[in-house]
């Protein structure tokens, strides 16, 4: 769930709260938002990868809250890191890091095939197994 | 006449709009369809629960797509490959036009710009899609094509009147505005239903379009195959399967299960759950390939990560997530080729309208769902704009009035407890989330689940309305509806096919290779339909 948005690194664009698909957050004019509806968070993390600024932490705990303070996820370099894994993160120019697909593409194709031939053997593949 | 056009965050008086087309639901299949409509010449507005470009199950994952070239020998194996684990219950020609319109989609988001990867040899790599970038694209086009967005605008009732479907009514949650769009038709794109699983991007997914469109008159189609559930680490939300492929599942004391498996042996993961615990290992990835899995899914990793979990070396405890009709394959039963739904002027698409006719009773990784929002997308905002353009322009003058109106509702009685949202959302869930009950199926506890989910919809339709937003009490109602429509179709099919599985009847039963049809809302109808165009299986 949502745990954190850093009152230091924010710039009240409210754009996490025009984003957020369960309306978790509320801003008033020209401060911080708040965290206001955290058990309606699904902890999707499209809050933390529009950011501009990696303010914001998505614990991946789904169903409790955890708890977090900004210094300990500031130190293990966190905020931030899921924007600059999918290649939104400053200096990746909005381009996505991508030859992993075709591989693993390729090796799905390969592990899916073998058990659908042991399918089309049996002649039934009505329910799996 | 329009009230206004443009409204800003501080007017909190009820905004009325008039379109061609009212699409309702922005994920994939609702972006098409505004995308589509637009195309025609439509004035189109697109509505949202949440935000378009984030909300649903593909903005924040990403999904492979059925992208196959046309070459009819690799077409006629694509048709084939899931045609058996579907029970044969899926339709040639739905499959060929959703290919072609897939492969044309698919080459147009690349002219848009989507940066696809290229393979060894230098070629562009279209099959799959990474969520945030993919939606991100759509919101643009759509914004593009001159489409009204309405964000966190969920959708409470349609209007009609005596000539069909006429818009819809709902309201702007972070405003408190009512909102009313009239329009000529409107596009059900609200996805499936979850059940508010927590399963990824998927608690926007609460069944609204199906229960609107069964109000109006529409039926439903394929409601048994409503099992999906997903692997996930315990903790966390991330219900992205396919890495499961290289993982060995463990009892807690480090034993192997045997038969357990992403694939062929969820069935062995749910069953060991119902007693213990069961952890999971990526074990069985090269490390080059470990490398090429952080690169293809970043979010897959992410909870790992924060939690301090190496995935390819610690053993880490795995659930199963109920994903519903998302990955199971019901929804509101199209009549033809445009996507229509039966009822004059009403559409539906995507995870909304039944994938049966592409996947049968079964549905393995994204491909085939992704296919199937972009096509029947395309098609119904395409046929939305022609209906509206055949009404002429006096359909603006249309007063059409909701289906469902808070206020004529049953009341609160003050001396009793009402009861809320949570707890009608928590009963239904005890219902359809239990393995035992909702993967592994039996006619006395379909019947049981069926009783008491009977008294709850009774109760809050009738009774007593559980306090909450109107929003949640809609999504409340909606999610009870489709437990009872899902329920309702898996006890009359009295065998095991696709994913729906009777531990009662444990085989196929050749009579019974036909589709089962629900309709109704308090006295729920029940009828089969044929399938019309088998594939034909070529013996090997």
């Amino acid at each position: 769930m949502i745990e954190l948005i850093s009152e230091t690194l924010c710039t009240r664009c409210g754009l996490c709260v025009a984003v957020c698909p369960t309306n978790v957050f509320s801003q008033k004019k020209g401060e911080v938002p708040t965290i206001e509806r955290q058990s309606d968070c699904q902890t999707c993390f499209m809050c933390e990868l529009y950011c501009p600024v990696d303010a914001m932490y998505v614990a991946p705990h789904a169903d409790e809250t955890v708890g977090v303070e900004e210094r300990a996820v500031a130190e293990l370099d966190l905020l931030g890191s899921y924007r600059a894994a999918v290649g939104w993160g400053p200096g990746s120019a909005g381009r996505l890091p991508l030859p992993g697909e075709t591989k693993v593409f390729q090796a799905t194709k390969a592990a899916e095939e073998r058990p659908r031939a042991q399918t089309e053997r049996k002649g039934v593949g009505l329910h799996a197994p | 006449m329009p009230r206004t056009n443009t409204h800003s965050v501080t007017d909190d008086a009820p905004v009325e709009l008039h379109a061609d087309v009212l699409v309702i639901g922005g994920g994939p299949a609702g972006t098409w369809a505004a995308v589509a409509a637009a195309q025609q010449g439509a004035r189109v507005i697109l509505v949202d629960k949440g935000y378009c470009g984030t909300s649903g199950a593909t903005a924040p994952s990403g999904t492979g797509v059925w992208y196959v070239p046309p070459h009819p020998e690799e077409r006629r194996a694509a048709m084939g490959s899931r045609y058996a684990l579907g029970g044969f219950l899926a339709e040639r020609v739905w499959m060929e036009r959703v290919l072609e319109q897939t492969y044309a989609n698919v080459n147009t988001i690349a002219d848009w710009g989507y940066p696809f990867p290229t393979d060894d040899d230098g070629r562009p790599f279209r099959r799959s899609l990474r969520g945030p970038e993919y939606m991100r694209l759509m919101r643009r086009k759509v914004l593009q094509s001159g489409v009204k967005i309405l964000d966190h605008s969920p959708a409470l009732s349609l209007l009609v009147d005596e000539h069909g479907v006429g818009g819809a009514t709902g309201i702007r949650t972070q405003t408190d505005q009512a909102w009313t769009v009239i329009a000529g038709a409107v596009v059900i794109a609200t996805g499936g239903c979850a059940f508010l699983s927590k399963a990824l991007g998927c608690n926007v997914l609460t069944g609204d379009g199906l229960l609107m469109s069964a109000e109006a008159g529409a039926e439903l189609s394929g409601m048994e195959f409503s099992n999906a559930y997903a692997i996930c680490p315990k903790f966390s939300s991330v219900t992205k399967t396919l890495f499961y492929n290289w993982a060995t599942f463990y009892y807690e004391s480090g034993e192997v299960i045997e038969g357990a498996g992403s694939q062929r042996g969820r069935s062995v993961i749910a069953r060991t759950l119902l007693s213990q615990p069961v952890y999971a290992r990526i074990d069985k990835a090269s490390e080059e390939m470990q490398t090429w899995m952080r690169q293809a899914q970043p979010n897959f990793f992410v909870p790992f990560d924060r939690a301090g979990i190496n995935p390819f070396q610690d053993r880490f405890e795995v659930t199963l997530r109920l994903e519903g009709t998302v990955r199971g394959t019901g929804g509101i039963r199209l009549v033809d080729e445009t996507c229509a739904t039966g009822v004059p002027g009403l559409y539906a698409a995507g995870d909304a309208a039944t994938r049966e006719l592409i996947c049968g009773g079964f549905t393995g990784g994204g491909s085939h769902n992704a296919a199937w929002a972009m096509s029947s997308g395309y098609w119904a905002g395409q046929s939305a704009a022609r209906y509206a353009h055949r009404l002429g322009d006096k359909h603006h003058l249309r007063r059409p009035a909701p289906l469902w109106d808070a206020g004529a509702g049953p009341r609160q009685a003050a001396s009793e407890s009402a009861g809320s949202t949570g707890e009608v959302i928590s009963a239904v869930q005890q219902e359809v989330m239990p393995c035992d009950r909702n993967l592994f199926r039996c006619e006395r506890n379909l019947n049981d689940s069926l009783r008491r989910l009977d008294a709850v919809w009774h109760t809050i339709r009738y009774e007593r309305a559980p306090t909450g937003s109107l929003q949640k009490r809609r999504e409340a109602e909606a999610m009870t509806a489709t437990a009872r429509w899902m329920y309702t179709a898996a006890l009359e099919r009295t065998e095991t096919r696709g994913m729906h599985k009777r531990t009662d009847f444990q085989t196929a039963d050749e009579e019974q290779q036909h589709r089962l049809v629900v309709s109704g809302l308090d006295e729920i109808h029940i009828h089969t339909e044929p399938v019309q165009h088998p594939l034909e299986v070529v013996p090997s």
